[in-house]
């Protein structure tokens, strides 16, 4: 069994698009438990993926292909988990590129990473104003909200949406992460966001760490 | 092919503490090397300076046009800046750039006329980054309406049909050559231009694939584009591209380019 969710891991890590279907096929066809096989196969080949990227072994669309072979693998158990009324998620993030700004392959990037990690991602897209964003957090009741500015122009707008999710007083205030080219932590810091991720491993790596039940204070 | 010289960015960390420390010495070398090289424009560029963008603009375009008899290109995604810098020119510039969003055509286009500058129009709207060809060329032809309706010649207007990087998008430049070929056809008068830098994000040996991207885009009708020409494996492509185009009558300038030493 083990040997399975090793080779299911592997082909992740490897990109076999080809073979991922019947791998995962065959292992939930072995009796093996479909948390497992998204646990110690796919999530965990990510976080392999993850860490390649970090250390410049491997390239973007590279991680990209593993992204999409993971995603491939879930499908097939996904349904599985439904059935069984297994709720798995980590938690639900909301993402967007602040107002002014339209760049979106690394917020692209971050989501198919945070998906691959087992959370729930609500995608709002590029160049989204404050007031959407509230919107959108009162309705979705996310567990965290991941930023992403590339302009050194949208980091004021960056401030601002940070500024309008903390201080408003209704319940349970929502984290949030921010990240993208110009951002630094100390900037993080400075407009009071829970937590900086350099690049998808980190914000996958936070996202985990903010969303952890006792999880309470900034962790910039 | 109309060249405009980008490596007075503020993106690029020398540049950036030149900037900082108004080391005009630096800046003006930047330009002269463009301007020998075969620079057309020269782009300047002060985006990484929020709040203080403006004046590090105007610091730029002084200093530059003591060095240099080219014409600038004023480069800002806020017109706010665009518009405290134009005054400055002394030589019709190039504007780069606006799109079709309200907010970032606001007041440039009568500039446009009174300076006689050349514009450059992202394919991007306020809800929509072209993508797809036929993106493309619909917001090429609201640029080409609204540029008209102002007065400005179509000559003057260099549309920029947004690359995507190859690494995330596999059909991005396919999608880019296709929409240059159709706007330069559609739209006769107009030019097309693009930067090279985004189309190899994200890949390994970037500058090969920007050469290649560049080719590719001449031979469809590329007719402007914003590069470093100090570069000369970028410079000995684009002499080619312009021979393997058919733009180069019996391949004058490309031998004069190998005489010249230039093509190695």
């Amino acid at each position: 069994m083990s040997d399975r969710l090793e080779q299911i891991k592997e082909a992740v890590i490897t990109r076999k698009r080809a073979e991922i279907h019947g791998l995962v096929e065959t292992a939930v066809n072995e009796g093996i438990e479909p948390g497992s096989i998204i646990d110690s196969g796919l999530i965990a080949a990510m976080d392999v993926v993850g860490r390649q990227f970090s250390d410049n072994e491997i390239f973007v669309p590279e991680m990209l292909v593993s992204a999409l072979t993971m995603k491939m693998g879930l499908d097939v158990v996904k349904p599985l988990l439904l059935k069984s009324g297994e709720n798995r998620s980590r938690g639900t993030v909301i993402m967007a590129t602040v107002k002014g700004d339209i760049h979106d392959i690394g917020k692209n990037i971050v989501i198919m990473m945070l998906e691959g990690a087992g959370f729930q991602v609500v995608d709002l897209g590029v160049d989204l104003t404050v007031e959407k964003l509230v919107d959108q957090v009162d309705a979705v009741r996310p567990d965290l909200v991941g930023l992403s500015a590339l302009l050194t122009t949208t980091m004021p707008e960056m401030r601002r949406a940070v500024q309008v999710l903390h201080g408003r007083g209704s319940g349970k205030t929502v984290k949030v992460m921010v990240g993208g080219a110009p951002v630094t932590p100390s900037f993080a810091r400075e407009i009071g966001a829970d937590g900086y991720g350099a690049d998808a491993a980190e914000a996958v790596a936070l996202a985990r760490r903010l969303t952890s039940p006792g999880e309470g204070q900034a962790a910039c | 092919m109309l060249i405009v010289g980008e490596r007075i960015n503020s993106s690029r960390r020398r540049v950036a503490q030149a900037i900082e420390i108004r080391d005009a010495a630096f800046i003006q070398n930047e330009a002269t090397i463009q301007a020998e090289a075969g620079a057309h424009h020269i782009d300047v560029n002060a985006g990484a300076f929020a709040g203080d963008e403006s004046d590090c603009l105007r610091w730029l375009v002084e200093t530059v046009q003591k060095s240099t008899e080219l014409p600038l290109s004023i480069d800002s995604p806020d017109p706010e800046v665009i518009k405290e810098g134009i005054p400055l020119v002394d030589k019709p510039p190039m504007i780069n750039s606006v799109t079709l969003e309200p907010n970032r055509l606001r007041g440039i286009l009568p500039l446009v006329a009174t300076h006689q500058a050349r514009l450059i129009g992202l394919c991007q709207s306020e809800d929509k980054m072209a993508e797809t060809v036929d993106d493309k060329v619909r917001l090429a032809g609201q640029l080409v309406e609204i540029v008209t309706r102002a007065g400005i010649p179509l000559n003057d207007l260099y549309i920029d049909p947004l690359v995507y990087p190859l690494a995330t998008h596999p059909r991005a430049a396919t999608a880019s050559v296709e929409a240059i070929e159709r706007i330069m056809r559609e739209f006769k008068g107009v030019h097309t231009i693009c930067g090279l830098t985004n189309i190899s994000y994200g890949l390994p040996e970037r500058k090969l694939i920007n050469r290649t991207f560049l080719v590719a885009a001449m031979t469809r009708g590329l007719d402007a584009v914003i590069l470093d020409p100090t570069d000369a494996s970028l410079f000995a492509a684009l002499k080619a591209g312009m021979a393997v185009a058919g733009r180069d009558d019996y391949c004058m300038d490309y031998i004069a380019a190998f005489r010249a030493g230039r093509l190695a």
